[in-house]
């Protein structure tokens, strides 16, 4: 019943090429792709032929690691701080995150209208593209450690800190956004005389909102993730330092279990927030 | 009932609310944190002061520059080879648990939940946790990049597929092609661009963290930055700053045009 | 002969998508299906190779029941049946001809599938297919740097390499302009007749359908409303089809 109906159509090969048939031209984004896969294939292997371990013995190391696992996801307790002061920390950071995303996005926004190619001259554009491409480079705890020299380790450096990598990355995300607009929404306001700051908020923010919304949200997400690793690595306080005593001081990995269970439940609810609120602005 | 004046007008208040209700979040913050903000705002030319005086380079400071960039070095092969496993696991994993290339409901849930699982463990808490069984080590470095990469990059991945390639699989699955040949020949050539931008971003992203995991397990660049700003040696710091705004740029210059090429 | 009978589909309980569709088509024919949107022609379409699997009838392609087939039979009926896609559902990044050749898989090793090793046969047809519908300079060309139109058509050559009976067009000119929607319909018209195949397609524009079809099938509500001539259907039968008080007194 089912077979191939070779015979049922007309066109046969009449005679067999000599050549064999190509599928497909050489081309540079070929090249490239493989390329690219060939050569980070290379520096892995590399790197992992030379990585040193430390004569650690894997299988030990591995049985300690499963051990710890054990004691932090099915044995949490608060530990010797007690719970309200790790939901106190918990709250700091949170706090410190929400702040430092609500700075960068204000700054960000101002910034980002002032960096985007299709609004302002050339020269102002890319010379705030290029000093957001510097801040950017420099890791957030870098940034935290060298306003900790002038304000002292503690919040106020860690906001400012926060602070710059937030600004730089929102500039960047949001004047892309506004780059995407089509140009004649920007000029049919033009054309009516309307003042910079007046299209701005009347044509282009309006335009741009889910997008907006989208990169702000990812930004606290990443801000939130950003406090817990700064109040660790820099002693700024909240969540991070707590989790840093009980891993690196106290060795209490229970603690160390309800930590992280908490901050899981923060980025659980933020990540729930942000699809909410991206769905509601995309059905508008 | 819903008519132009007043739909212009609840706009209105809408974005008046709007405006309070950021600076309420900004000054309960700071009275929360006890930020100072005037202060902070002066902090930051300070800050730049000190910076151009004591984080100055100089001639002294070059003796560091073959120790620096050897670390650095190390810090990127270790965030590309940390990358490129990451990206190897995610990819089966992503095929698996994708909408429209996994398995049944159970198994797309289960993926979603691992994923989501290692995405959200703090980098900090897989670096101590990992040093304190695999001790000071760079393979404690690229585990705890590792394990952090993973996460994102199997729900990038699916993202991808669910976006990319769900047409071109249908067209596929409906010439009778069999499920591997539809993955080979239709879900991966499609979707091996955004594959690669993604690789690429998460190297980046990857060397920045390298330095943070670097401060704590005490490898790499960031071990290297650290020993300097701890011994007040702020010239050789500031070179090691400059090295990784160099590397960091360097490599999203050349990530960018390696996008322009394959897309 | 393909032959349709008592199909019956529901997404959602009591909110039947498509009820009792019966039709049979002799080879050589070309089918239009037309009919309001959502009235359930997609859903008749996927049905008959089964991308979406419907709920109870028969759909008999030369007396062998599709819709009972094991996973192997289903993947062999499939290769008998091609399918056109309103938006192409090419593989951009590859080439024309690469593209082309994708109809060969269903009848290739897993493994020679995998890697895409074609015999020089297969890829002399797949340049044969593509002259056919004049696309042979294209062959090397990446399907992204395509136009609407000539995509479509790679998209029909793929679909004549695997030798079908039946072709199945899932709105094939809904993205297209008018220009290239008439030559898309006249070269399924002409497909059609010279290999002797059945050809389906869902339309939106009743014009078209005239002048192309040699039946059209009117759907609303998951339901049959006529299956007529192309020649003999009156405007008295299709204003039923669009006709809003027929709307509401059904509803």
């Amino acid at each position: 019943m089912i077979s191939n109906s070779d015979e049922r159509l007309v066109i046969k090969p009449k005679s067999p090429q000599p050549n064999k048939i190509k599928l497909h031209e050489a081309s540079l984004s070929r090249y490239m792709i493989i390329g690219v896969l060939v050569s980070l294939l290379l520096i892995t292997g590399y790197t992992l032929m030379h990585l040193d371990a430390a004569g650690v013995r894997i299988n030990d190391a591995v049985r300690g690691l499963m051990m710890t696992l054990n004691q932090m996801f099915l044995q949490p307790s608060a530990g010797s701080d007690g719970m309200v002061l790790l939901l106190q920390a918990l709250g700091i950071s949170l706090l410190l995150s929400i702040m430092t995303t609500v700075i960068g996005a204000v700054i960000g926004f101002i910034l980002a209208v002032l960096a985007s190619k299709n609004l302002t001259n050339a020269y102002l554009g890319s010379g705030i593209r290029t000093a957001m491409a510097v801040v950017r480079a420099i890791p957030t705890i870098i940034w935290v450690l060298i306003f900790s020299i002038v304000c002292g380790l503690g919040t106020n450096a860690a906001i400012l800190g926060l602070s710059f990598h937030s600004v730089a990355y929102l500039t960047k995300a949001y004047s892309e956004s506004i780059e995407e607009i089509d140009q004649s929404t920007i000029e049919a306001l033009k054309v009516t005389g309307s003042k910079f700051w007046v299209i701005v908020f009347q044509a282009i923010w309006p335009t741009i909102i889910a997008s907006l919304v989208s990169w702000t949200f990812i930004r606290l997400e990443i801000n939130f993730a950003n406090a817990v690793a700064v109040g660790a690595a820099a002693g700024a306080g909240g969540i991070g330092y707590q989790l840093f005593v009980a891993s690196g001081m106290s060795f209490d990995f229970h603690e160390v279990g309800m930590i992280v269970y908490l901050i899981i439940a923060v980025t659980l609810l933020l990540e729930f927030i942000a699809v909410k609120l991206r769905k509601a602005y995309i059905v508008k | 009932m819903q008519t132009p004046v007043n739909y212009l007008a609840r706009k209105h208040w809408k974005q008046t609310g709007i405006i309070a209700l950021i600076g309420g979040i900004y000054l309960l913050s700071s009275y929360v944190l006890k930020f100072d903000g005037l202060g902070g705002v002066i902090a930051i030319p300070k800050a730049f002061a000190w910076l151009g005086i004591n984080f100055r380079p100089t001639a002294n400071s070059t003796q560091y520059l073959p120790s620096i960039w050897q670390k650095l070095l190390g810090t990127v092969m270790l965030a590309i080879a940390s990358t490129v496993v990451a990206s190897i696991i995610a990819i089966f994993v992503a095929i698996l648990g994708s909408k429209v290339t996994g398995g049944n409901s159970i198994i797309q849930t289960i993926v979603r939940g691992i994923a989501s699982f290692f995405r959200n463990i703090p980098l900090v808490a897989w670096a101590m946790i990992l040093l304190f069984s695999f001790k000071q080590s760079d393979f404690t470095g690229f585990l705890a990049l590792l394990l952090m990469s993973v996460g994102y990059l199997i729900r990038a991945f699916m993202e991808i597929i669910e976006d990319e390639a769900s047409e071109t699989m249908l067209a596929l699955k409906a010439t009778g092609a069999s499920y591997f040949q539809v993955i080979f020949q239709a879900v991966i050539p499609q979707i091996m661009p955004s594959l690669i931008s993604w690789i690429l971003y998460m190297i980046e992203n990857n060397v920045r963290d390298a330095t943070l995991v670097g401060i704590l397990t005490g490898t790499g660049i960031g071990f290297v930055f650290d020993i300097y700003y701890k011994s007040f040696r702020f010239d050789a710091a500031g070179m090691t700053v400059l090295s990784i705004i160099i590397v960091v740029i360097v490599l999203e210059l050349l990530s960018n045009q390696i996008r322009k090429v394959i897309l | 002969m393909l032959e349709v009978k008592h199909l019956e589909k529901s997404y959602q309980k009591d909110k039947p998508a498509l009820t009792d569709i019966n039709f049979s088509v002799e080879p050589g024919t070309f089918v239009a299906i037309i009919g309001p949107s959502g009235a359930g022609k997609t859903t008749i379409l996927r049905s008959l190779n089964q991308l979406i699997k419907d709920d109870g009838g028969q759909i008999l392609l030369d007396g062998g029941d599709i819709r009972t087939a094991n996973k192997t039979q289903l993947r062999h009926y499939r290769r008998q049946i091609g399918m056109v896609f309103q938006n192409y559902n090419l593989v951009e990044r590859l080439t024309v001809i690469e593209n082309v050749l994708h109809g060969r898989l269903g009848y290739k090793s897993t493994l020679a599938g995998v890697f895409g090793r074609y015999t020089e046969e297969e890829k002399q047809e797949a340049l044969t297919l593509l002259k056919k519908v004049g696309l042979e300079e294209f062959a090397l060309q990446r399907c992204s740097d395509l136009s609407g139109g000539q995509k479509q058509r790679v998209g029909i050559a793929r679909s004549l390499i695997q030798h079908p009976k039946i072709i199945l067009c899932d709105e094939p000119i809904a993205s297209l302009d008018p220009a290239s929607s008439q030559t898309v319909m006249q070269l399924l018209k002409d497909l059609t007749t010279e290999f002797n195949i059945i050809c389906i397609a869902n339309l939106h524009q009743i014009g078209l359908a005239k002048d192309y079809a040699d039946r059209i099938i009117g759907i609303r509500h998951g339901k049959m409303v006529f299956d007529e001539d192309a020649d003999t259907l009156s405007e008295e039968i299709l204003e039923t089809l669009y006709d809003q008080n027929a709307t509401e007194e059904l509803g």
